[in-house]
């Protein structure tokens, strides 16, 4: 009984570098960035004491005297600029306005020559429900503002959620242009990849090492090496426009890059390697006499095609489409590089969130929305592959 | 009877190296053939090429007295059953049975009675839903004959079939197979290295060695009248024992062995007096007497061993020149090591093969 569990103790020791890492570098940044993107605290932080008092409140008569005496006391409690912008800036996002009546409230509570005796006789604004109410609902630790945001969603003043206006709304365009770019390159990776696979199974020796090492090799060069190797291949002056020059097939260079064309033929080069070994590696497990024996049976290749390998190797066909489409919709440097501004992916946009304009509420946000699309096309490949095998 | 399948000097080379070397064979209807050898003999080559799998390098294969070299194997219409069965394994039996039915466009009722029909003959019909990989090997096996055997080919190819099946399930086979084919009136090319599983099932048997048919025959003329050293060698058991020719008469020769002995022998090929040749003498047929009997062949020796098997006695002896082994009947009485014998045998228990 103890030689067992101090076994276990020494297993879980040897596996704690692992858990820690783990932990440490996927588990734990995975939840901040989530709670980053449902967390609202920068208003409750500065007016704790408007939360006591605004709860009893019925969100529709003018404010009572108590909510505005609170208010006043955490407003002059307020001593991070930072913050009360912050605050500022998240109340003006619900309510426009907010932005000059905080300012005017603000100065004539820093006045002590000449105390105000209430916020409506500071700014008449005060006496309505509206600011009252944007100032409630942002008081709960928790929103659901960026998720709705990330899907071209917002709340209207009665709080029904509601299309955000056109020119709010990029990230639907976005996203769908995303799940496109995928398909597209998934697609153009199946059909590259299978028949590839194909042959590199059916050879042996050097051939089948050569054809396979064409196929590891872009893998174990870095990302940006093979983009920028594409940015040189593919540009107005590259190696791809002199040749068809050369050769005489076009007078004009064809627009290869900073546009959709580009971005395509780029990613379905660096994914290939994604679709091509799970491909070839249900393929080699297919016994070799399969394909002669449906020809001893009668069938001319194509049948025989159709009928044995196709659904024998359909498992690895759709483990290559699942990681390519997942590894595809996550993509930043090559759209990024070989794109025009109409070909910018999801991963972009959360990039500028994150770094461009500090708004981790939204990167977070957005980056959930590649989560939960990536486990809903899990969640189908697996359920997939289980009624294959349970059907065996 | 007129000759249905004709392999025509066909010549086969992978590469640089030579696998089947200007090669006639001539097969008929209803027969059933194997194909025996070693691994690396051409053998599977040979089968290989009639599927339509391999090209032959030159020469013709002729089908019913038509050229069917450019005729690609799906329309050449043979049942080809492998070694590894072959099953697909993402159809059920039924499905696998059907599949040839289905490329030859039969309508539903027909595929599915004669699925039925097949599977009865292989006396499999309570798997009809099963996956290939839910099944033992023999059953597996019995699938892949049905799945060979429904389209009624015109060719039955088996590719050394019972190769991975258990002993008494690979002679359970060999009947069943053979029961089939004298049934059905089916033409079976039949691969094999297995000498017993040969002489089993054939009508005749074609022994191959490095690319070549060294002796074609009944079970019983490659056995009992080995053309050639080597087939001697391969089909069964044999005492070979070097002398040198000295005199022919009709279908005997008289032979001096080394140690002096003088022996009458069968002879198979022609032979001329004063060459060296072998003599093949099969364990069975000889006995041990203590007496010498001129009406035979006798041959002075002395028992070094004898060993118990069950169904026979096994006796090694030596004479002044060479080791020779006995086998007797389980009633033979036993020889102690030391006891000095006489090996005895006819003129028709042995033969003389030209090395």
């Amino acid at each position: 009984m103890s030689g067992g569990s101090s076994r276990t103790g020494r297993s879980l020791l040897l596996l704690a570098p692992l858990l820690v890492f783990l932990i440490g570098f996927f588990v734990w940044p995975l939840f901040s960035m989530m709670s980053q993107a449902i967390s609202d605290p920068a208003v409750l932080r500065l007016l704790p004491r408007s939360a006591e008092v605004i709860g009893d409140w019925d969100r529709k008569s003018p404010p009572t005297m108590p909510m505005q005496a609170a208010l006043v006391e955490d407003l002059k409690a307020v001593d991070d600029d930072q913050a009360l912008g912050d605050m500022v800036r998240r109340l003006n996002s619900a309510r426009s306005g907010f932005r000059t009546l905080m300012s005017k409230t603000t100065s004539a509570l820093a006045d002590p020559a000449n105390p105000p005796a209430d916020l409506v006789s500071i700014d008449k604004r005060w006496e309505k429900p509206e600011f009252w109410i944007a100032i409630a609902d942002a008081l709960s630790p928790y929103t659901d503002r960026n998720l709705l945001a990330a899907v071209d969603l917002g709340r209207n003043a009665a709080g029904n959620i509601e299309h955000l206006p056109a020119d709010q709304s990029v990230n639907r365009v976005i996203l769908v242009r995303t799940f496109w770019i995928a398909a597209l390159v998934t697609f153009f990776c199946a059909c590259i990849g299978f028949p590839y696979a194909i042959i590199a199974a059916s050879l042996d020796g050097w051939k089948r090492d050569l054809m396979l090492g064409a196929v590891l090799l872009p893998l174990w060069t870095s990302l940006l090496v093979r983009t920028a190797a594409w940015f040189i291949l593919l540009q107005e002056q590259g190696l791809i426009n002199d040749l068809l020059r050369g050769i005489g097939l076009i007078d004009a260079p064809l627009a290869l890059i900073f546009n959709r064309t580009g971005v395509i033929i780029a990613m379905t080069h660096v994914l290939l390697p994604f679709m091509v070994l799970p491909i070839y590696s249900v393929l080699i497990t297919i016994p070799k006499n399969l394909m002669p024996a449906a020809a001893s049976l009668g069938a001319p290749p194509l049948r025989a095609f159709l009928r044995v390998l196709l659904p024998l190797s359909l498992r690895g066909v759709a483990s290559g489409c699942l990681l390519v489409f997942i590894s595809a919709i996550g993509y930043y440097i090559t759209p990024a590089l070989i794109g025009g501004p109409g070909d910018q992916m999801i991963s972009s946009i959360i990039a500028f969130y994150a770094t461009g304009s500090a708004n981790w509420g939204m990167a977070g946000a957005l980056g959930m929305v590649l989560l939960v699309a990536t486990l809903v096309l899990y969640s189908v490949y697996a359920r997939l592959s289980n009624d294959e095998s349970g059907r065996r | 009877m007129a000759e249905f399948i004709r392999f025509d000097r066909i010549t086969k080379f992978y590469g640089p190296l030579c696998v089947v070397e200007n090669l006639d064979l001539g097969i008929a209807k209803g027969e059933f053939v194997s194909l025996l050898g070693p691994s690396g003999s051409g053998k599977t080559t040979l089968l290989m090429m009639l599927a339509g799998f391999e090209q032959p390098t030159s020469g013709d294969i002729l089908l019913d007295g038509t050229a069917i070299n450019a005729v690609p194997t799906h329309k050449r219409d043979m049942g080809v059953v492998f070694q590894s069965y072959a099953l697909f394994p993402h159809m059920s039996v039924g499905d696998n049975i059907a599949f040839p039915l289905q490329m030859r466009g039969l309508n539903k009722a027909e595929t599915n009675q004669r699925v039925t029909r097949a599977l009865d003959m292989v006396q499999l019909s309570a798997l009809v839903d099963r996956r290939p990989s839910q099944l033992s090997g023999g059953q597996q096996q019995r699938v892949a004959l049905a799945r060979a055997l429904v389209f009624e080919p015109r060719v039955v190819l088996m590719d050394e079939p019972l190769g991975a099946l258990d002993k008494q399930l690979r002679e359970q086979m060999q009947l069943d197979i053979r029961d089939l084919h004298r049934r059905l009136g089916l033409t079976i090319v039949f691969v094999t290295h297995d000498q017993s599983e040969a002489l089993t099932m054939s009508d005749r048997v074609a022994v191959f060695n490095k690319g070549k048919i060294e002796q074609i025959g009944t079970p019983r003329q490659v056995y009992d009248e080995p053309a050639t050293r080597f087939v001697a060698e391969f089909i069964g058991e044999t005492n070979l024992v070097e002398g040198v020719v000295e005199a022919v008469q009709g279908a005997e020769a008289n032979v001096r062995l080394t140690s002096g002995a003088q022996i009458v022998s069968a002879v198979s090929g022609a032979v001329a007096p004063g060459q060296t040749v072998y003599l093949s003498i099969r364990p069975e047929r000889v006995d041990l007497t203590e007496t010498r009997n001129d009406a035979r062949n006798c041959l002075e020796t002395e028992v070094t061993d004898s060993v118990y098997q069950g169904d026979h006695l096994r006796v090694q002896l030596q004479n002044a020149a060479h080791p020779l082994i006995a086998k007797l009947g389980r009633r033979s009485r036993e020889f102690a090591p030391g006891t000095r014998v006489y090996a005895a045998f006819a003129a028709g228990d042995c033969r003389v093969i030209a090395p």
